[in-house]
């Protein structure tokens, strides 16, 4: 029963092990992985309902009992971002079978892929930080290689820039560790948060909490760290950046939640206000960039930022109410910002271009491509009923009941502004005359739609469901609100 | 620019064929000792690789690659399923993975032996990290 968790970390690293084997052959490949990500997907659903129907489930790795050995913990939220990132990534997988040229395939394209889910799923999985810092390690470097993956000139200029950053921050992620580990002589979560607690969130404490603000601000590109984020994620081809923008930034966000809620979680009103003051300028100066840029795909990664500050602002707010909205926006986000990436691969393999004013009329050559886009759009812009607006609406909501007015404020101008940007993409890139010419008016896109369509069908589903998916995430949040579940399930009694 | 560093050097030659050998015995001395002593399969998989660039670095690398016909990167991808599948032994007897196991034999000629799982978990971090280090500094040596 209890093996159940280990499918999503073994799936992706034993396939992705065999398929360096098979790097020559591109055929097998695709059909491998396919195969993988499908089990990985059917994997990540069953381990969701027995997760959701019994409660959190633990694995001792290697037999060792915590807090001396190394737990896989997953709770229901752990098995919801688990579930979110296997929808994601099977999408991304099957737009990248018809946009990574072979050539580029050749270099291990699919076992980085599979590696780099590795890293994402173990993070969300691992029950202890220095755990939590090998499988960033493991996704970091599959993502410096995915990023440079293809060797454009820009591409090597911004993955340097991203390694550069991200090594330093991992430097300061290790230095964290051992601090926390000096001060309360544990790594161990649940544990953590025992001695924590029983030591008092003071002086030594607040500060390593405020070196992993940094550490983890970095790698999920908040307010004042995510200045490597937009040019970085415009390089790589589409698939790439979508699995990017979609789900890796994300990773960040989720181990501030896990730390924030089990571990430091006794003086919410220093860290906390220093989440929401950064989740604030996040929001606004992601939206600026993006209501800036004219470029399809930096529009796209600007955006990311603004939303992560949306996630940040929920949870940050602390409320129940608040940090289901945070959960139910991290899951809206993921489905719909890959999409959009992915619609600006399609954009661009029909235009050649990314630049908004040497495109089109798109809508009247591929009118199915411009109304998917069009949904997906208004979704993450928040127009209900479309999932973006059950996401901010209890953040909204939560925002108003705790006081926090400046932060709502800043939320729905922000929203005034995504919704700006978002037609503004429309208006240059599917409206007006074609300025693609008759041949490329032809390009048949049909295939690569199928992919994106399930996301689209998705955050339509999300949408008008949200009712049920609000309550379970609500639960998600009673649940990270009383860390004592966690350590109880850890440690046992 | 046209190295020319690679003068026949008869003495820097017959060395390298006899401490090759040499380091690569060492090698596995150290993969076996691991566990207990000092050694285990990341410094027994530097020394492996160590060995082999020496003979990168004294013959030519067409020759070695005659002789050596080995893709470094599948080596990496038997280490890893290597180690990772032994993890599942674990599971088949209703542990949690990982687990390991180990017990003492009495074989002949060694006489009591101990013999664990951990060995072919290390034997496949030995494959990975060997690999790794040749292929990262056989790219290298590649680009110039």
């Amino acid at each position: 029963m209890t093996n159940l968790v280990l499918l999503p970390l073994l799936i992706p690293v034993i396939m992705g092990a065999v398929l360096i084997f098979f790097s020559k052959n591109e055929k097998a490949q695709k059909i491998i992985s396919g195969i993988t990500m499908i089990a990985l997907l059917i994997g990540s659903i069953t381990l969701f309902i027995a997760v959701a129907v019994n409660g959190t489930l633990v694995m001792e790795l290697g037999d060792w009992q915590p807090p001396y050995g190394i737990p896989l913990v997953i709770d229901r939220l752990a098995a919801f971002m688990l579930l979110v990132s296997a929808i994601v990534a099977t999408s991304t997988l099957f737009f990248a079978f018809k946009t990574i040229s072979p050539i580029r395939s050749r270099y291990f394209f699919y076992p980085f892929f599979f590696f780099l889910l590795t890293g994402i799923n173990g993070s969300f999985m691992t029950g202890d930080l220095f755990n939590l810092f090998v499988f960033f390690e493991v996704m970091l470097i599959s993502s410096y290689i995915l990023m440079a993956h293809g060797s454009t000139n820009f591409q090597l200029r911004e993955t340097f820039k991203y390694f550069v950053i991200n090594l330093f921050a991992s430097m300061l992620f290790l230095a964290g560790v051992a601090y926390i580990y000096a001060a309360t002589g544990t790594l161990n979560f649940a544990h953590l948060g025992v001695r924590v607690a029983e030591l008092g969130q003071d002086n030594i404490l607040n500060v390593i909490a405020v070196l992993f603000i940094v550490v983890f601000g970095i790698k999920g590109g908040l307010f004042p760290l995510y200045f490597w984020l937009p040019r970085a994620y415009t390089g790589p081809p589409t698939a790439i950046a979508a699995l990017f923008g979609g789900l890796l930034t994300k990773v960040g966000l989720y181990a501030i939640i896990r730390m924030f809620t089990v571990v430091f979680n006794h003086d919410p009103d220093f860290t906390h206000t220093v989440l929401l003051v950064m989740a604030a300028f996040t929001m606004i100066l992601g939206v600026l960039g993006a209501v800036a840029s004219y470029n399809y795909k930096s529009i796209l990664a600007y955006h990311c930022i603004s939303q992560y500050g949306y996630i940040m602002m929920g949870f940050s707010i602390f409320s129940p109410i608040a940090i289901a909205g945070a959960i139910y926006f991290i899951a809206h986000h993921s489905i719909v910002k890959t999409a959009l990436f992915q619609f600006a691969g399609v954009t661009e393999k029909i235009t050649g271009t990314s630049d908004l004013k040497k495109m089109g009329g798109i809508l009247s050559s591929h009118p199915w491509l411009a109304w998917l886009f069009f949904i997906a759009a208004m979704s993450l812009a928040g127009i209900p009923p479309l999932a973006g607006f059950f996401a901010k609406y209890p953040l909204v909501l939560g925002g108003l009941e705790e006081g926090n007015y400046i932060v709502v404020a800043v939320a729905l101008f922000v929203g005034l502004l995504t919704l700006y940007s978002m037609i503004k993409i429309m208006k240059f890139v599917y409206w007006g005359k074609a300025k693609h010419d008759e041949e490329r008016q032809k390009v048949s896109v049909r295939k690569l739609l199928y992919s994106v369509a399930p996301l689209v069908i998705l955050t339509v589903v999300i949408g008008f469901g949200a009712e049920p998916v609000l309550q379970f995430t609500t639960e998600i949040a009673d649940e990270i609100l009383d860390p004592t579940i966690y350590i109880t399930s850890v440690l046992g009694e | 620019m046209s190295m020319k560093w690679k003068t026949n050097n008869l003495l820097f030659i017959h060395v390298t064929r006899v401490t090759a050998f040499l380091i690569l015995a060492l090698s596995i001395y150290l993969f076996f000792a691991g566990h207990n002593d000092p050694g285990g399969g990341f410094i027994g998989g530097l020394m492996l690789a160590t060995s082999i660039l020496l003979l990168y670095l004294t013959f030519d690398r067409r020759k070695i690659n005659k002789m050596l016909p080995m893709n470094y990167a599948n080596w990496i991808g038997a280490g890893i399923l290597i180690s990772l599948l032994t993890g599942l032994i674990g599971t088949i007897v209703g542990k949690p993975y990982l687990t390991q196991f180990f017990d003492y034999f009495t074989l002949p000629f060694f006489g009591e032996f101990e013999l664990t799982t951990a060995v072919l978990f290390d034997f496949g971090i030995y494959l990975g990290v060997g690999g790794s280090a040749l292929i990262i500094i056989l790219a290298i040596a590649e680009d110039t």
